[in-house]
């Protein structure tokens, strides 16, 4: 599994900066909250087709794409809510128990 | 242009006919049922092209609401009363997302004691929301209200959503004459809704109403107070562009009535203004110096432009038709703070009444009036029928 890290983290420095509204392509802005986790979300890419929907309903925008079209979880930002997981209508999502 | 016979629910509802919304989301409560069901009669007709989501509850018409406009759809919605309690959870998400969705409120009192009749005790619940809060008083103004509230939600400078308040009953079930715009002319007022970066397509996928940490969630907030204090100036804009066009103005934010020499006033918001004004005419006949101001706006709230207004009162008495439990009439103490960060020393008083539906009679407006004059009632803060058997 890789283990993905988005980057650079957007520095806002100004209001400037900020994005319109709290809608805005997946990146964070949010502290880490890998702590909170319990069950990982882990994304089979076998069966992802790439739909995007695990994408749009990511309270934490913790769900990014690469250029290569895959779908990663960043599990820094990953709180482990798994709304991805209910959502994801092939089931490629698994939650599975941190060690 | 042509007249038709309507009430305030029908001329909302044909004020979302002429916006051409591409969705509505709404679940019918009393005392709003009649516009979404005339709304769900246009779209059945043919007559308007637009999306009409049943939904089986408020909280999922103000999510689909969400929904609709993060994608860029122009979208109305109406409630009232604990249907408006019911969606709350989610107006500080439409708003946050500073999606320009436009909502129709008609205001109805608060359980319990249960009652489906119109106070202003629901909205007020909403006043920190985030939402524009606009007040209108009759059926004409409720269509054309509902044209500028589009105008106003999805302007640039704005990208707030906007609630309409309509009085339950008193001004949802009575019929006017309303004047209704042609299509045409409704067009170039109100173009289709512009395409912004923080709205959502297939090219360019978001995630919606992300968490913001510690440091940066203040950062969001101070932007989308900004935004709804542009929303006053925009309004007034609107305004004066919609009385070019169509004939009709209602004085913007703060609209005022035989102010100009007024020595005492009486500020309202909703349908209540037209029995002042009544009782204004009789005064003046009377040789006092009254007069009335219309707050058509309380967010944000237009300071500014009540400071001019009230200038040059003696007396002025807030008529609340809410009350906030333990204080006083929240209007009032919105009116109390302008008017302390201008270090104006006005002799203000309160008078909460209408709840549940209960009437507002004439002499109870008149001698709220009196009592900045003759002082009969020393409380400051009351109830209307203190007025009169006090
Ligand atoms: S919802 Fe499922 S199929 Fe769609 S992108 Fe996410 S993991 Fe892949
Ligand atoms: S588990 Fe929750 S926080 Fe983690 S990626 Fe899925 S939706 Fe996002």
């Amino acid at each position: 599994m890789k283990n993905f890290k988005m980057s650079p983290k957007p520095v806002l420095k100004s209001l400037n900066d900020y994005p319109m509204g709290s809608s805005m392509p997946s990146f964070h802005i949010t502290e880490g909250n890998a702590g909170w986790r319990v069950y990982r979300p882990v994304i089979n890419h076998e069966k992802c087709v790439s739909c995007y929907r695990c994408y749009y309903v990511c309270p934490d925008g913790a769900i990014h794409k690469e250029e290569d079209n895959s779908f990663h979880v960043d599990y820094d930002f990953c709180k482990g809510c798994g709304v991805c997981a209910h959502e994801c209508k092939l089931k490629a999502i698994d939650m599975v128990k941190e060690a | 242009m042509n007249d038709k016979f309507l009430n305030g629910n029908e001329a909302v509802a044909y004020g979302v006919l002429l916006a051409k919304p591409h969705v509505v989301a709404a679940y019918p409560i009393t005392p709003q049922t009649k516009a979404v069901e005339k709304i769900s009669q246009f779209v059945q007709d043919g007559d308007l092209d637009c999306e009409y989501m049943h939904v089986e509850s408020e909280h999922s018409a103000m999510a689909c609401s969400i929904g609709a406009s993060s994608v860029g759809a122009r979208t109305f919605t109406a409630t009232s009363s604990q249907g408006l309690l019911y969606m709350l959870e989610c107006l500080p998400y439409a708003s946050g997302a500073r999606l320009p969705i436009v909502m129709m409120n008609a205001n109805r009192a608060i359980a319990t004691p249960w009652n489906i009749y119109g106070d202003q005790m629901d909205i007020m619940y909403a006043l920190n929301s985030g939402w524009v809060q606009l007040f209108v008083e009759d059926a004409q103004e409720a269509l054309d209200v509902t044209l500028q509230a589009f105008k106003l939600a999805e302007h640039k400078d704005v990208l707030a959503p906007v609630v309409v308040n309509l009085d339950g009953f008193v001004l949802t079930h009575t019929y006017e004459k309303v004047s209704i715009p042609a299509s045409s002319e409704v067009d170039a007022f109100l173009p289709p809704i512009a395409k912004y970066d923080h709205i959502m397509s297939d090219e360019h996928p978001m995630s919606m109403c992300i968490s913001a940490g510690n440091h940066q969630n203040q950062g969001f907030k101070q932007l989308q107070h900004e935004a709804l204090f542009n929303a006053e100036g925009v309004f007034e804009t609107i305004e004066r562009e919609f009385s070019t066009q169509f004939g009709r103005a209602y004085g913007g934010a703060v609209d005022s009535y035989r102010m100009d020499d007024a020595e005492i006033a009486m500020l309202t918001t909703g349908s209540v203004t037209g029995t002042a004004r009544v009782v204004v005419d009789e005064l003046r006949r009377e040789g006092i110096k009254a007069g009335l101001i219309k707050l058509r706006m309380v967010r944000p709230f237009p300071t500014k432009r009540l400071l001019e207004v009230v200038a040059d009162l003696k007396g002025l008495v807030v008529f609340d038709k809410n009350v906030s439990f333990g204080y006083e009439g929240t209007i009032f103490t919105n009116v109390n703070s302008a008017l302390m960060q201008s270090g104006k020393m006005l002799k203000v008083e309160n008078v909460i009444g209408g709840l549940g539906g209960r009437d507002i009679p004439h002499h109870e407006i008149k001698s709220a009036y009196m009592n900045l004059i003759d002082k009969k009632n020393s409380k400051q803060v009351r109830f209307s029928d203190e007025e009169v058997t006090a």
